[in-house]
């Protein structure tokens, strides 16, 4: 026992490390860079009114923030699309969560920007988390009836190109210069986000999240397949139910305000894991949403930096680190399976 | 034998809306195993399905002690009943220990953390099922007889009066099937917990059981003691045996005997015989077979495999009919074999049949 938690404690120590790190990297570099002299003194409260003071707590503040709770949320939202569907590439963005929630918040935001109507950030998580619970429905109908895995993929794949098909056709029709930022954002991006966007994202991700916590024991029980859950005296119906709402409103919120954001639910999940040598759901929600915070920072930069005054797309940049991790995740699986 | 248990009366149990099997009456007592035998599909798995709740019953009534199943909700329901299912469980990096605590589910408190109390419990389920000292390796990494024993302290510990284990001995070695079935039979006489459970292996079965359901396709065939169940008769109507047979005494199965006219007699007795109708009936060479007693441990399997058996009852001296028979069927015989090679006053007909092959120039091996 007294092993574990020492690994434990160890690997949250890493996370907060690697976390504060790259948050205090995101808030010095930029098209302008800050020394770290700079930045503390900004942050707590000098300094008023410059433009120094204007990028670090208008821009560069709330995107380091957004990074890591978004960040945290789509990691959180992967695990539990993973329990749910026994499946360890299950993700909000391979299932196709993400794009539906993307088609949502743009038909929505065509829709009312056309007539003149202003969005609220209410009013884009609830698009969100409609277009999101969508995709989810239908994914679930399909793996009831396809009890492989692989198809399961392979079908969220498809709704995720459907939906980001219809999502692109329906910004390149719409002309409305507001339309023109949807562009980015629905390739994914933390640009672009300000204070009061953290004020709406930031409670609805942390409840999501404090309400994943509290399923951690039935997530536990549930690891050893439904019988045994349900033998053990877990809801089974109410459980899945809860695991559906929370992981769609987790994604849906992410996807609001960053767009869909690949692989994150998948790569950190499955690198927590490996880290913390555990699956215990008290040990890995906690640890993934810090993951998830390390993983956005860490993209984040090169996204903002590399091409600068241009922006990479934030998946572009998970992409590449997020892929090679399911290919390894798929060739260990066909190990194991051959053992 | 104690208090109820478990009771279904004139349950019907199947999928959506198809009867599979009707008018099921169970009775299991606490301190008590009843065993589900039959072929496979008939419906043993759908029955403990349905008395766990996996599955609603379709008509009649199962009670758990008093109350009536439907009435419990889960936790309760957990803690008056656990199972133990014959699929492969994968749990990633999920240790033993971890797997034999989720059967504390329904003790813990919301966040599932694990009293002294519940690791007490686990320790001991672990100990009584011999898989302690694997506790820390991953329940991915175990053999087949490991998990089981795995899975089986996890229903233990859940503290259950009643457990329900669909096939457990299935896909386990002989060393491990003796091993979990007398884990069973201790549990049932330390705790005082009822089993009901599935199983193909009828000689454990019969060994194993205080009470046998007999699960044919056409609904319940039969139940009552081991005693009455594993008769050759019910056996063979049971599972529509038509190749080969069961043999009653020891509860094992011969293969089916050879066809054609006999051209080998055995004299045989005292058990010497059996593995060479075993390997006549490889070679596919019809034979007949004497004088073997009725009681001797050669009868059964001479009884299944011989085209022709010349016995005499048990305890008698052979007579002088059986010894002619014999003779004139070793006339119409090739060749005579003999593995016997004790005689005494019951069997001494059997030296003067090897004496008399000989003698007619029969090629005699021994």
């Amino acid at each position: 026992m007294m092993k574990g938690t020492r690994r434990y404690v160890t690997g949250f120590i890493i996370l907060l490390v690697l976390l504060t790190g790259f948050a205090a990297a995101g808030l010095f570099y930029g098209s302008v860079s800050f020394s770290p002299e700079t930045v503390i003194g900004i942050l707590s409260g000098a300094e008023k009114g410059t433009t120094a003071a204007n990028i670090i707590l208008s821009i560069r503040l709330p995107r380091v923030l957004a990074a890591i709770i978004l960040g945290g949320g789509l990691a959180v939202s992967g695990y539990l699309l993973q329990t749910y569907f026994a499946n360890p590439i299950a993700g909000p963005f391979v299932l196709g969560i993400s794009s539906g929630a993307k088609l949502a918040v743009a038909m929505a935001m065509i829709l009312f920007l056309q007539n003149g109507i202003y969005l609220s950030s209410a009013a884009l998580i609830a698009a969100a988390f409609a277009g999101s619970m969508l995709s989810m429905g239908f994914i679930i109908a399909v793996s009831s009836r396809i009890k492989r895995s692989s198809m399961l993929i392979v079908s969220g794949v498809m709704i995720g190109y459907i939906c980001s098909g219809i999502t692109d056709l329906a910004v390149a029709f719409a002309d409305d210069s507001n339309i023109v930022n949807l562009h980015s954002w629905s390739m994914g991006s933390f640009s672009g986000i300000d204070g009061d966007d953290v004020k709406a994202f930031a409670p609805v991700i942390l409840l999501s999240l404090l309400a994943a916590f509290l399923m951690s024991k039935q997530i536990n029980a549930y690891r050893l397949g439904e019988v045994y859950a349900q033998s053990s005296g877990v809801n089974v119906k109410a459980f899945r139910l809860g695991l559906i709402l929370v992981s769609s409103l987790l994604s849906a919120a992410v996807t609001a305000f960053a767009g869909p954001v690949s692989f994150v639910g998948i790569a950190v999940p499955h690198l927590i894991k490996k880290l913390f040598g555990t699956a215990d759901p008290h040990i890995i929600i906690p640890a993934s949403f810090l993951g998830g915070g390390v993983f956005c920072l860490m993209c984040d930069l090169p996204a903002r930096i590399l091409f600068a005054p241009t922006e990479l797309s934030i998946s572009s940049v998970t992409a590449l680190v997020g892929a090679p991790v399911v290919i390894m995740i798929m060739a260990g699986r066909h190990n194991t399976d051959h053992q | 034998m104690g208090e109820n248990g478990l009771t279904a009366e004139s349950l019907a149990v199947g999928y959506g809306r198809n009867i599979l099997i009707s008018g099921i009456d169970i009775s299991l007592r606490k301190g008590m195993i009843i065993t589900l035998i039959g072929p496979n599909g008939a419906g043993k798995s759908t029955i403990l399905k349905s008395i766990s709740r996996q599955i609603s019953p379709l008509g009649g009534a199962v009670y758990i002690g008093e109350r009536e199943l439907r009435e419990y909700d889960g936790i309760n329901l957990a803690k008056k009943m656990s199972l133990m299912m014959t699929g492969r469980v994968d749990a990633e990096l999920m240790t033993c220990e971890q797997a034999v605590s989720a059967g504390r589910y329904p003790y813990t408190g919301r966040l599932g953390i694990l009293s002294p109390e519940d690791r007490r419990a686990v320790r001991e389920a672990m100990e009584l099922t011999d898989v302690l000292s694997i506790g820390d390796r991953f329940i991915s990494r175990i053999s087949d007889g490991q998990r089981q024993r795995v899975m089986l302290a996890r229903a233990i510990c859940q503290e259950p009066e009643i457990l329900v284990l669909d096939e457990p001995t299935s896909f386990l070695d002989i060393r491990h099937k003796l091993k979990l079935l007398d884990i069973l039979r201790r549990l049932v006489r330390e705790k005082n917990i009822g089993v009901i459970m599935s199983m193909h292996e009828l000689d454990m079965a019969e060994r194993i059981s205080d009470y046998v359901i007999c699960v044919g396709e056409k609904g319940i065939a039969a139940q009552g003691s081991p005693e009455e169940i594993f008769s050759k008769e019910r056996i063979t109507s049971l599972y529509g045996i038509d190749k080969g047979s069961f043999e009653e005494r020891f509860c094992t199965a011969e293969l089916s005997a050879p066809v054609g006219e006999p051209k080998v007699f055995v004299i045989a007795g005292n058990g010497s015989g059996t593995s060479v109708f075993r390997r006549l009936q490889r070679l596919d060479t019809p034979f007949i077979t004497g004088i073997i007693h009725e009681n001797d441990l050669d009868f059964p399997a001479a009884a299944a495999l011989a085209a022709r058996v010349i016995s005499e009852k048990p305890f008698e001296m052979i007579s002088e009919e059986r010894e002619q028979e014999a003779v004139r069927l070793i006339d119409s015989c090739e060749s005579v074999i003999c593995p016997l090679d004790s005689f005494g006053a019951i069997n001494e007909a059997n030296r003067r049949l090897k004496e008399y092959a000989e003698r007619t120039g029969k090629h005699v091996i021994k």
